[in-house]
């Protein structure tokens, strides 16, 4: 067990914990942020995805060891926000949502992608989101969900 | 009024996109235990002895010893067991859980159980047949001795993993009685049923509640019966709540997939050069257990002709059974496997008698009022020449069609035409469903829907309130439908085949006319409707002829691909489709269903590679099972032409499985018209590709 201090949706978190423990689990389980799915648990549906220092992460490969004096954000506390509250908008208007699982994780690697590049096109957006999986849609209106996000949401990012 | 394919926000978009919604997974149930599943190692196996390390105080074994009442997961036949017995007959089959409160504990007394096995001779081909169908349509025996042509033509389809995004979940929960199950799921009265025989109690103390499904695609069908009943058992016989979630390696090792078939045409070509008679034959692996393989191989034999009118018809099928994991339900059930074949076939006919495909594909093409493929008949409008039309159009297909044909250039484009058979095949509905659904206007004028249909992504929730709200002339937002549990809701059948808008939506739309006559404003009125079959339909079960369907969805696909020269991989550069649906009730939502459909349609024809090895699954998780990721989606354009079905709510027809069954022979057929050879089999893969160029 090792205390592991990080910054969590904004608060100083302190939690005494197995270092190898996967930050997936502790987000579920011990915090209770349940917004972080797991859909393959081996780095490649994206599912999982929380931004560490506003970088893109896949939860189940990183061990909690490493969150140290990280700032971390998850779907549970991003939704609290502006910029989420433009995207989620823009999901539901273009129909983007499906069964939802995969939903979390593309919201944050839209984030992701915004944060750094308010104005993408349509290949940026394909590429970024190419670690998230989703079965239902095809993909084709989560971009438009992106391109739409990012025409509403100009200044935001 | 306006019009009911006008979108309208779903209801759980904003708890999906936040994350607040809950699958099983993120439930919290107080004092739950997690399980763990023990699977047999071998493909064929006498079980001779288990040896069990020191279970320590608050784990638990639970094993068919364990199951009161039959051990036998109620499917269609009794075939497969909650938990193993004597005999294992695939790897990863079930023997038993070990429940307890700390996973890592679990871990270890599962690596520390030595099962001892003794093993028998697996089957992995197409040897021991378990069902056979056959039917006939006209006499065709005749055109094969006439001195007609004849041609003939064999084609192999693979495997097809659904990767639902969420993996299966279920929990179990005991109490007072009463056993209760609540899960990731499509259909809960037929784990209810299951639950019931497993635990051999009555009826009323057996209750099943859906939670929030992260996808299914027919594979929350019928498995989750199998695990219902486990944690039933489990959770009976520790009275605590019991955990089943399993992750993605078990996923893909454990659970039903699309079965892999072998489809064989031969038909007769008389010297006008049209089809007078033709002879097909369906393979089906349906895995060690039957489970539903009857029934997909029926579906699969019925599309036999494809769209095409052939007055002299012969099917025959059978379901196999080999030593692999079981294969089951998946959008399209038996159709992907035909459609892929016959459209190849026809084309390649086609080519063989130096016409041009189109030509002679129109020529067959089936009209309103000719035979279906089991002697019913096609009694409403069919539309498919404006359809074709509309997509060429389109896509530019006859130019391009011309111009890669012509040129060395590895471009090509294809196009697939195909109907799907809208709800259960015959008289399922009537004989074996038997809906029932309910609306409850309550005091305060809000209306509920009761019914058994789940929502998985697909919209049923959003469309079956807006059918309500539509013919009652209220808000939609004053409609209410929540998940189902089998306490609350009549069984309005399960959400599968095509038929939850058409068949329970109608259920629906007559319910609510007839409250709409009654309604009281204040006062709490209860509404009940029934399935009744249309009178047109008749259905012989034993010959399979007849109205094998009470109508029809209909499509067509244009695919355009790149082959690389180099690595042979195929780059899906557009895709068309158009579509009769009926009436969509909802275009966004349909469009959503159209686009997601057609990936997994195009991915099954090229990158989604699943084999086995002396009976094992060869591919552990998504890092090799490979789905389509957004690089990888082409830019689709849809169109949805208005034909309505008399019978169907605002004219709706079926259409969750439709899109994902024009998009494998449409693209293989693009890979063809690209490379200059015959697809036999998909998934059409570089290595494939590469060997037709090579053997030249
Ligand atoms: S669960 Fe982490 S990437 Fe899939
Ligand atoms: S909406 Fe179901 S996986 Fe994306």
């Amino acid at each position: 067990m090792t205390e592991i201090e990080f910054v969590l949706n904004g608060k100083n978190v302190t939690i005494d914990v197995d270092p190898t423990k996967r930050l997936l689990d502790v987000l579920r389980e011990d915090f209770g942020l349940t917004g972080v799915k797991e859909g393959c648990g081996e780095g490649e549906c994206g599912a999982c995805s929380v931004l560490v220092n506003h970088e893109i992460v896949s939860s189940c490969l990183m061990p909690v060891g490493n969150a140290m004096g990280k700032d971390i954000v998850t779907i549970d506390g991003f939704s609290k926000t502006e910029r989420y509250r433009v995207i989620h908008g823009a999901y539901e208007d273009e129909g983007a949502v499906q069964c939802g699982f995969c939903i979390p994780g593309m919201v944050i690697a839209t984030e992701s992608l915004l944060n750094k590049n308010p104005d993408p096109t349509e290949d940026e957006i394909k590429d970024a989101l190419s670690g998230n999986l989703c079965r239902c849609t095809g993909y084709n209106m989560i971009v438009s969900a992106v391109l739409r996000a990012a025409e509403r949401g100009k200044g935001l990012w | 009024m306006s019009d009911i394919s006008r979108s309208i926000n779903k209801q759980d978009t904003n708890a999906k996109t936040s994350g607040s919604i809950e699958y099983i997974s993120d439930m919290k149930i107080e004092g739950a235990l997690h399980a763990r599943t023990l699977r047999s190692t071998m493909a064929r196996a006498r079980i001779t002895n288990i040896e069990f390390p020191e279970i320590p105080t608050g784990y638990y074994i639970v094993d068919r010893s364990d199951v009161p009442g039959m051990n036998r997961v109620k499917i269609i036949f009794d075939d497969m067991p909650v938990f193993a017995e004597e005999e294992v007959r695939h790897i990863g089959e079930p023997i038993l859980l070990v429940v307890g409160e700390d996973r890592a504990v679990i871990k270890e007394i599962i690596d520390g159980i030595k099962v001892e096995y003794e093993p028998l001779v697996p089957e992995f081909g197409y040897v021991n047949s378990v069902i056979h169908y056959d039917y006939e349509k006209g006499d065709g025996e005749k055109y094969f001795k006439d001195g007609s042509r004849i041609i003939t033509g064999e084609y192999k389809t693979g495997y097809q993993e659904h990767i639902y995004l969420e993996p299966q979940g279920i929990i179990g929960i005991f109490e007072d009685g009463k056993s209760t199950v609540i899960g990731s799921m499509q259909c809960p009265y037929y784990i209810k049923n299951a639950v019931v025989q497993a635990l051999g109690i009555e009826n009323d103390k057996v209750r099943i509640q859906q939670a929030a499904t992260g996808g299914a695609f027919g594979g929350k069908e019928e498995f989750p019966s199998l695990i219902g009943c486990q944690v039933a058992v489990a959770s009976m016989k520790i009275g605590r709540p019991v955990r089943l979630i399993y992750d993605r390696v078990e996923d893909i090792e454990s659970t039903t997939k699309r079965h892999p078939s072998l489809i064989k045409f031969k038909a007769a070509v008389d010297e006008d050069n049209n089809i007078r008679a033709m002879k097909v034959h369906v393979s089906l692996d349906s895995g060690a257990y039957i489970g539903l393989s009857g029934v997909v191989l029926q579906r699969a034999m019925i599309a036999a002709s494809g769209v095409y009118t052939i007055d002299n018809l012969s099917v025959s099928g059978d379901v196999f059974e080999t030593n692999t994991v079981p294969n089951g339900a998946f959008r399209g059930f038996g159709a992907p496997q035909m459609f892929f074949a016959i459209e190849m076939f026809i084309n390649h006919v086609a080519q063989e008698l130096g016409e041009d495909n189109l030509e002679f594909r129109s020529r067959h093409l089936a009209k309103q009022g000719e035979a279906t493929s089991t002697g019913g008949h096609f009694r409403d409008p069919i539309i498919m020449n404006k359809m074709i039309d509309k997509v060429m159009e389109m896509s530019d297909y006859k130019t391009k069609r011309k111009q890669y044909s012509a040129k060395d250039d590895f471009r090509g484009i294809g196009m697939s035409w195909y109907l799907h058979g809208c709800g259960f095949t015959g008289s399922g509905e009537q004989k074996h469903i038997k809906a029932v659904v309910r609306l409850r206007k309550e005091k305060d004028n809000t209306v509920t829907v009761l019914a058994a249909n789940t929502e998985m992504g697909q919209g049923a929730f959003t469309t079956l309130r807006k059918i309500a709200a539509g013919v009652l002339e209220i808000p939609v937002e004053r409609v209410i439908y929540n998940n189902p549990d089998t306490d609350l809701v009549p069984d309005s059948g399960p959400t599968v085949a095509s038929r939850t808008i058409m068949i329970v939506g109608g259920l629906i739309a007559r319910a609510a006319l007839k409250l709409k006559e009654q309604w009281v404003d204040g006062e709490e009125i209860l509404i009940e409707e029934r399935y009744k079959q249309p009178d047109y339909v008749e259905w012989d079960d034993e010959t399979l002829t007849g109205d094998a369907y009470p109508a029809y969805s209909w499509g067509v696909n244009v695919a355009e691909v790149e082959v690389d020269k180099a690595t042979y991989e195929v780059n899906i550069r557009n895709l068309w489709g158009v579509y009769d649906i009926g009436k969509a009730i909802d275009e966004r939502i349909i469009i959503g269903q159209i686009e997601g459909g057609l990936l997994q349609g195009v991915a099954y024809g090229t990158i989604e590679v699943m084999d086995t090895k002396d009976g094992r699954i060869r591919q552990r998780n998504v890092t090799d099972y490979i789905i389509p990721t957004a690089c990888d989606c082409a830019p689709v354009e849809t169109v949805i032409m208005d034909n309505p079905f008399p019978l169907g709510p605002y004219g709706a027809k079926g259409a969750g499985e439709l899109p994902l069954v024009g998009g494998a022979p449409a693209v293989a057929l693009a890979i063809e018209n690209a490379i200059g050879k015959k697809v036999m089999k998909i998934p059409a893969t570089p290595e494939y590709i590469m060997e037709l160029l090579e053997n030249d």
